[in-house]
Formats: C-alpha cells, sequence, structure tokens
C-alpha cells in the first residue's frame, strides 16, 4: 500500500505557546488525547529560541546559514499559538516564522479568548491556517489534522 | 449505595450548572480525564485557584490607585477572565465583562463596586467546588463526563 512507508509509530510534532498556565494545561492535554508529541512554551520570544530564530550575534533574525536552524531540536510540524501575550504576540510570532525560509511552510494556529473580525482576517492573510477562539475544545483541536496530513509527502496522492 | 452517592454527586453537579456557577466548558474539562488522568478537572482548578490569588491580590492593589489606571486593570482583568472562561465559571465570567465594560468607559466607581461582586462569586465558587471534588473522590473512580438534564 502507498501508505505503507509512513511510519505509524512516528507522532506529529505540536509546538504550543501560551502564557497562561491554565491554558498551556488544558492545551498540552488536548493535543495529547490526539496523540501528538507536544512541546509547550510560556514566551513567544523562547518560541523563536526554540526553533532557531533568534539571533544574538549581529542582531540578523535568521542564521545565513539555514541547517543550524533546526538541528538542536526536533522538526516541528504544526505551531499554536495564543494570540495576546506579553513581549512578541501569536501575531509577530505568525509574520516572523511565514517570513522565514526554512519555517514558512509549518502550519500556524491562533487562539484567541477574543472574537474580533478584524484580528481574524490579520491572522487569516498573514498566513494562519485557522483561528480558534478560546477556550480551545477538542474539536478545536480536530482542526489541526488535515492542516498535518498536508505537511506528509504521501498525502498528495490522495488529494488531500 | 454506590448508585445513591452517584446519583448524589450528579445532582451537585446539576445544582451547580442550574444556579449558573459552571457552564459547557467544565464538562469539555471532564471528558479530559481518563484512567491515567483521574484528576485532570480537579488539577486545573487547583491550578486556577492558585494562579488566579495574585492576579486578584494585584487588582485590589491597582484599584487603590489614585487615579486609576484603566489599561492595567484590564490587563489583569483580561487574564482573569479568560482563566475563569478556562475552567466554565459562567457567572465569573460575566462579572468580569461588566469590570471590563466599566473600564472601557472609565469608571472606577462601577469597577469597584463590580469587583466586590467578583470577589465574593470566587469564594463561592471555590467552596462550591471543594466540596464537589471531596464528594467526587469519595464516590470513587473516574465519574463519566454526562451533560445535566
Amino acid at each position: 500500500m502507498a501508505m505503507g512507508r509512513v511510519s505509524l509509530e512516528k507522532k506529529f510534532h505540536v509546538l504550543a505557546i501560551d502564557d497562561s498556565t491554565i491554558d498551556r494545561k488544558l492545551i498540552e492535554r488536548l493535543l495529547k488525547i490526539s496523540s501528538y508529541q507536544v512541546t509547550i512554551m510560556d514566551s513567544g520570544v523562547k518560541a523563536l529560541e526554540f526553533l532557531g530564530l533568534l539571533d544574538d550575534d549581529n542582531g540578523s533574525i535568521e542564521s545565513t546559514f539555514t541547517s543550524t536552524t533546526q538541528n538542536h531540536q526536533e522538526k516541528v510540524d504544526l505551531i499554536i499559538t495564543d494570540y495576546s501575550m506579553p513581549g512578541i504576540t501569536g501575531f509577530d510570532l505568525l509574520k516572523k516564522i511565514k517570513e522565514s525560509e526554512s519555517l514558512k511552510n509549518i502550519p500556524v494556529v491562533i487562539m484567541s479568548s477574543e472574537n474580533v473580525q478584524s484580528r481574524i482576517n490579520s491572522c487569516l492573510e498573514s498566513g494562519a491556517e485557522e483561528f480558534l477562539l478560546k477556550p480551545v475544545q477538542q474539536s478545536d483541536v480536530n482542526k489541526l489534522r488535515p492542516h498535518l496530513l498536508r505537511g506528509m509527502p504521501e498525502s498528495n496522492s490522495f488529494g488531500y | 449505595m454506590e448508585r445513591n452517592l452517584h446519583r448524589q454527586l450528579a445532582n451537585m453537579k446539576k445544582s451547580l450548572f442550574d444556579q449558573g456557577y459552571l457552564d459547557e466548558q467544565f464538562i469539555q474539562l471532564e471528558e479530559l480525564q481518563d484512567a491515567a488522568n483521574p484528576n485532570f478537572v480537579e488539577e486545573v482548578v487547583t491550578m486556577y485557584y492558585r494562579d488566579s490569588a495574585r492576579l486578584i491580590q494585584n487588582i485590589d492593589h491597582a484599584l487603590e490607585k489614585n487615579p486609576l489606571d484603566f489599561a492595567k486593570l484590564d490587563n489583569y482583568m483580561h487574564q482573569f477572565k479568560g482563566s475563569s472562561c478556562s475552567i466554565g465559571a459562567k457567572k465569573l465570567k460575566n462579572e468580569c465583562t461588566q469590570f471590563k465594560e466599566y473600564c472601557e468607559t472609565g469608571n472606577g466607581e462601577g469597577c469597584k463596586r463590580t469587583f466586590q461582586q467578583v470577589k465574593k462569586e470566587y469564594a463561592a465558587l471555590k467552596k462550591k467546588l471543594e466540596h464537589y471534588f471531596q464528594f467526587a473522590r469519595q464516590v470513587g473512580p473516574v465519574e463519566k463526563a454526562c451533560r445535566p438534564k
């Protein structure tokens, strides 16, 4: 079967960012129930660091040697982030990821407690795949799967 | 009788919903419990009361300042409201919304009055949930999430 090459044991790796301890606990549980491998961060800065988008030498955002961006941690298959965070907001994070050559194809999902149409529009226009209203529920997390499957090379032959 | 205890627990929960203390989000949390994570809801609620105590203090202090910093108050309340929503605290959520509206219109007296109400609801819910979880632990293994009729 064409799907035979896909290892069924390999879990999708989701990076989740939220400055609220409670919401971090919630999203972690929701993601784990969906059998994803989860990395949780409490700030946008730490997420950028993890993704290799923070350069501490000459101020340029991304290392010119793209091989160094993600070689010190596992590949991330999807990023889900809260919108309102102190410092670097979820929106800032979204933009930086989409501006990055090495990371721009990673699907990004935004979570927000505020149902503001202009906010939703700007996130989607900036490349977010989904805008989820908090509190995030199982049905919301189910929406992540198609975006994760799209990233798999085999999925193209099935027209997902 | 075990069945009687289960029924009592279900009634307790139904009462919390009927009186408007909790909403659907609480049920969503219960659905995240399983044999490996049997106390998830209680853990989340405990975390909520621990974290929000600090926020309540911050808001109290901020309300003593003159003049009031409404942007700061709104920011604190935004965090508090968010957490309250995440545990399904319905009445609290509504009081928080009211508080935020007073922040927007710069109504200091409204904020102070509403915050007294917030603290009352916060304490009342804490007692009710403590009682609920205490009883749930007596009843025993994982209470399957069920919507009150």
